[in-house]
């Protein structure tokens, strides 16, 4: 008996392994799945953690919420009276660091130097920087300009860069975003657009204050790397100052209107300085010009839409009185434009067609008589490959100056593009000049676009 | 703008007419009295119609979703407490959407902006945002929500980023909804923030979000089962969009049809791809719906591998109306192309 004690025990010790494991199958089952379910509401809170690196990461970059800016003022407000008493603190080192940390390093910060110098050279203190881009406009022409004295149109070198336009876009605080974009050409630098966006100004308007292509028409509001031609219309170099166009220093107010049938109808006004090329000249405070446009538009399918616009402009002209002496005449331009743009959503990126025209009169007192020029562009491009595209434009313009003189001219245009960020384009252009002269001509350009380029509005 | 148009609702009711057409009768010392009437009342009705809104905007959260599957995700968390709508269309490229005005009109209105991140929307969103005159949905504020911070981000690129790699996503690959995982994530993510527009609704959204994570929890076993048999089964797809599907399905993307993402494909690197494809027996292209079934076309009649249409969000097919049809349309599609 006392032999198969042992024994017995012996046996229940190696049963009693087993009996437990059969009862604690299921126990175990449910382990796993608890252990499981741990490890996957571990993951999702790691991803949670990821996602949070990832905005404060970005929110760096974006605006600067709306307490922090107050505080770091007060703070600069606060420290500039203890700069007298710097040695104070110095000798109290006891004292900044028997408070927390970072207070300590704020006030170690603050009175390092005589300005306070936010981000350093970290690689963090880029993350503050302003989107920052360059594009690159190069334009190659040939064929006989022969252009005559009068004309408007820009002499084209047979090589030139034409323009890199540098761009500088940020959002300034939770309250503006602000954009600039510097133009160097061949001749020099020029702030092509620089202004402040209100964006949370409230009954929804939107103000912009700064130098801005105004929102006169469609091709005055674009520049140069956006155009689908290499050249700008007869037109807009007869009638509204050509490349640069009604481009001034003023601000602006735009605002959407109520109406019916998802009908989008926006109205812009703008006032400016009054100095835009030939078009507009101040002599004095009071000649400012404004701009005035109503916009309308309407999705006909998901495919296509149509797009209405109308255009007032008024300023003082440099018209002189028969003396030589400066005027006070005026130049009052009125403008309607047409865009139809189709678009099949499914094969958006293979092809599309875009319609556009643009008609402006122009009323431009001087002596001895009110010149009374209108001039239009019809232009159609079609895009039949990823990378391809076609167009046609017809021309046909007075000059603002000499309304009796008519220029007229189609092109046409073939555009490849290697990738979003780069583009070549040739554009073959016919001009017959009001003198009875005319001109074949052809242009290359090359476009390319370096960092982040903000999309341009629609 | 939501006031401008209430006042002019106001002014066009009844009550207001008919209180205003007597006055021509009256005497002068009545339309004095009756002057003041109309004063208080003028005041009255600016002041309901300026409240209106409020009230509106207090039953129904009006959100407004860069892409049809955010769309999704907030329609089933937020139920009847919200009207949501999408700019893009499934069928669309989500990169290349046109920025057209009347997209304005549904931002103009929206309290909340879902946009889906990682820099997808970056070629036409900002100037949208910029123009809509909307102050609760700018970058930053609380009706902004980029819900790429909830979900797990793949091939998020380690080193120098340049576009010689192509179009490439410097946050990392922004169609991460595609893991039914990270589509709750987000529900969760908007599902919060919708209690924080509106506290009043918190608990609804909550118990939204649970029933929905629930029915995605099953859903997730079917579609975990229905896929089991294919592990590791090699495709190719036209774009990269379909990262965050391989990994929670265990499918293995070996090649794109673009060479580099969004690059049109070359000659060269469709004879490579054929020539990847034949070794490593791969039987399946999957293309975005928006691509041209060109090149995958030919590059199928190469290898004898399948080409098909797969939809990366909801919307692409019109019975495909929400996230688990979504789902239950490509793995299907899958399915069969495997068996």
């Amino acid at each position: 008996m006392k032999r198969v004690m042992p024994f017995g025990i012996l046996i229940a010790g190696f049963c009693m392994p087993v009996w437990a494991q059969q009862t604690s199958s299921p126990d175990l089952a449910a382990q796993n799945a608890a252990l499981e379910q741990k490890v996957r509401d571990l993951e999702d809170r790691l991803i949670a953690l990821e996602g949070k690196v990832r905005t404060m990461q970005a929110a760096q970059a974006a605006p600067a919420p709306a307490t922090p800016a107050p505080e770091t003022q007060p703070a600069a407000v606060a420290n500039a009276p203890t700069e007298a008493a710097p040695q104070a603190q110095q000798q109290e080192p006891v004292v900044p660091s028997s408070a927390s940390p970072v207070q300590g390093q704020a006030q170690v910060a603050s009175t390092g130097g005589p300005l306070p110098n936010y981000g350093g050279s970290s690689s963090a203190a880029k993350a503050l920087n302003p989107d920052i881009s360059v594009i690159g406009d190069f334009i190659g022409a040939a064929g006989n300009a022969n252009a005559p004295p009068l004309a408007t149109l820009p002499p084209a070198p047979s090589l030139q860069m034409h323009e890199s336009e540098i761009g500088l876009q940020a959002i300034i605080d939770p309250y503006a975003r602000g954009d600039f974009f510097m133009s160097f050409g061949e001749e020099g630098v020029n702030v092509e657009e620089g202004y402040i966006t209100f964006t949370a100004l409230p009954a929804g308007f939107v103000a912009k204050v700064g130098k801005m292509r105004s929102a006169f028409g469609k091709v005055n509001m674009m520049h140069n790397h956006v155009l689908p031609w290499v050249d700008r219309p007869l037109v807009s170099t007869n009638l509204v100052a050509g490349e640069d166009g009604i481009n001034d220093a003023g601000l602006s107010v735009e605002r959407i209107l109520p109406a019916p049938k998802g009908i989008f109808l926006e109205a812009t006004g703008q006032v400016f300085r009054g100095d835009s090329g030939d078009v507009f000249t101040q002599h004095g405070r009071s000649d400012v010009s404004t701009v005035e446009h109503l916009r309308g538009y309407k999705d006909i399918t998901e495919s296509t839409n149509l797009d209405l616009g109308f255009s007032y402009a008024r300023g003082h002209n440099d018209a002189t009185l028969l003396s030589g002496a400066p005027g006070d005449f005026v130049t009052q331009l009125y403008g309607v434009d047409a865009t139809l743009r189709w678009k099949p959503l499914r094969r958006s990126i293979y092809h599309s067609f875009v319609g556009r025209g643009e008609f402006i009169w122009s009323q431009r007192e001087e002596l001895p008589r009110e010149q009374r020029a209108f001039g239009f562009y019809t232009s159609g491009d079609y895009q039949f490959g990823r990378r391809w595209f076609g167009g046609a434009r017809f021309d046909y313009s007075d000059r603002s100056r000499y309304d009796s003189l008519t220029d007229k001219g189609v092109a046409a245009t073939l555009t490849y593009w290697p990738s979003e960020f780069s583009q070549i384009r040739g554009e073959y252009r016919f001009t017959h000049y009001a003198e009875n002269r005319d001109s074949h001509e052809v242009f290359m350009q090359l476009i390319f676009s370096l960092g982040a380029h903000g999309a341009h509005p629609f | 703008m939501q006031m401008m148009a209430a006042s002019t609702r106001c002014s066009r009711t009844p009550q207001g007419l008919k209180l205003f057409s007597p006055l021509a009768n009256y005497g002068a010392a009545q339309s004095r009295a009756l002057s003041k009437q109309c004063v208080l009342l003028i005041i009255a009705l600016v002041f309901t119609c300026l409240l209106q809104p409020q009230f509106a905007a207090a039953k129904k959260l009006n959100v407004v979703t860069a892409t049809t599957d955010m769309a999704a995700l907030a329609q089933e968390v937020g139920g009847d407490r919200i009207s949501v709508d999408a700019i893009a269309k499934g069928y669309q490229d989500p990169h290349f959407v046109e920025a057209k005005p009347s997209f304005l009109l549904k931002l103009r209105q929206a309290d909340l902006l879902i946009v889906v991140g990682l820099q997808l929307e970056i070629g036409w969103l900002p100037p949208l945002v910029t123009q809509s005159g909307n102050p609760r949905v700018q970058v930053g504020a609380a009706g902004y929500l980029d819900a790429s911070q909830f979900a797990e981000i793949l091939e998020i690129p380690q080193g120098v980023v340049t576009r010689a790699m192509g179009d490439v996503h410097p946050l990392g690959n922004p169609h991460y909804w595609l893991d039914p995982d990270n589509g709750r994530r987000v529900a969760k993510g908007i599902a919060g923030k919708l209690a924080e527009l509106d506290p009043g609704d918190s608990s609804y959204f909550q118990e939204r979000f649970q029933d929905f994570d629930k029915r995605l929890t099953a859903a997730e076993q079917k579609w975990d089962a229905e896929m089991a048999p294919y592990k590791g089964r090699k495709v190719v797809t036209y774009h990269n969009s379909f990262t965050n599907f391989a990994k929670h399905f265990h499918l293995d993307v070996m090649g794109y049809v673009e060479p580099r993402p969004g690059i049109p494909p070359t000659p060269s690197h469709t004879l490579d791809l054929i020539g990847q494809m034949k070794r490593e027996n791969c039987k399946l292209v999957l293309v975005e719906p928006y691509f041209d079934l060109k090149t995958p076309n030919s590059i199928g009649s190469a290898t004898g591998a399948k080409v098909l249409v797969y939809l990366p969000s909801v919307g692409g097919e019109k019975q495909v109306t929400n996230y688990f049809e979504l789902f239950d349309y490509d793995i299907d599609l899958i399915k069969k192309a495997f068996q």
